[in-house]
């Protein structure tokens, strides 16, 4: 089936620049008049995770595919690895240190956040090669 | 509640050029943890907040957040204001500590997102 696909780099070194992807697929959804709500949880979905991509690995790639019936986001990053997935899940759970603290970041809120917002979620994970997050949002008309 | 009735509450210096300050607002978050916003936000809400980077722009952007507190004289970089003035948010600043400004927008009426658990 057809999809209009957009593909996003994420700079692990810079902070400062973390969200343009979010940004710029945020527009995207609101030029193609998708429901506020959809809108919203993609947005949530996609900012915790490519935050998740510079604060605790190096930055990866994004790909979102548009279909008529659903918003398919992968977030693939060549950080650590999540040791326990299962852990990591649970809200209030985060290994981030008090500099991430300073950046606004760190309460062990954002998986949690991801999972909520989104129908399907994802994880595969591998220590020391990097982690893929694939999120399925449903556009319900 | 307008966008005007918060700055006379709080004694708010506008950052931002240019100001509706007719835009509705509905309910406030308080936190300097932008996961937390990002969990807990509401339509038409307020963001007070004490953390001054370009994240907390980016979480207001990506939630639709109406305007921007910053508690106890925190003030923006020239880039957090271009960047808010380009996203149509709008950027307060106040010297009451959060505590303070919390308090006095809920004794005015505002709330913000009942117990996280209900
Ligand atoms: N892409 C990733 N690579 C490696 N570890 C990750 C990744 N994403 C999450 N983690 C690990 O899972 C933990 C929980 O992630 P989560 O997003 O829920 O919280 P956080 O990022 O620590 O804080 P918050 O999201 O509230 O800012 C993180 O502290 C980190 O240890
Ligand atoms: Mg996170």
């Amino acid at each position: 089936m057809n999809s209009i696909h957009y593909h996003y780099i994420v700079d692990g070194e810079d902070f400062a620049r973390a969200g343009e992807a979010s940004s710029s697929l945020k527009s995207k959804l609101k030029q193609l008049g998708l429901s506020p709500d959809v809108i919203r949880r993609c947005s949530i979905a996609i900012y915790e995770g490519e935050i998740n991509m510079v604060i605790h690995a190096n930055g990866g790639d994004i790909d979102v595919d548009i279909f008529p019936e659903k918003i398919v986001m992968v977030l693939k990053d060549t950080g650590p690895g999540i040791p326990d997935i299962d852990l990591a899940m649970q809200a209030g759970w985060s290994t981030a240190k008090e500099d991430i603290h300073d950046l606004g970041f760190g309460a062990g809120m954002g998986l949690p956040n991801m999972k909520k917002s989104s129908d399907e979620m994802n994880i595969e994970t591998e220590i020391g090669v990097g982690t893929t997050v694939t999120m399925v949002i449903n556009v319900t008309s | 509640m307008v966008v005007a009735d918060i700055i006379k509450l709080l004694d708010a210096k506008v950052i931002s050029q240019d100001i509706d300050m007719n835009h509705p607002v509905k309910t406030v978050c308080g936190s300097d943890m932008m996961s937390d916003v990002l969990a807990f936000v509401k339509q038409d809400a307020v963001l007070l907040t004490g953390l001054n980077n370009l994240q907390v722009l980016r979480t207001a952007e990506m939630m639709d957040i109406v305007c921007i507190v910053f508690v106890r004289g925190k003030t923006p970089s020239p880039e957090m204001i271009e960047m808010a003035d380009e996203l149509n948010i709008y950027l307060l600043g106040t010297q009451y500590t959060m505590f303070d400004t919390c308090g006095i927008l809920y004794e005015a009426g505002l709330r913000g997102g009942r117990k996280v658990n209900e």
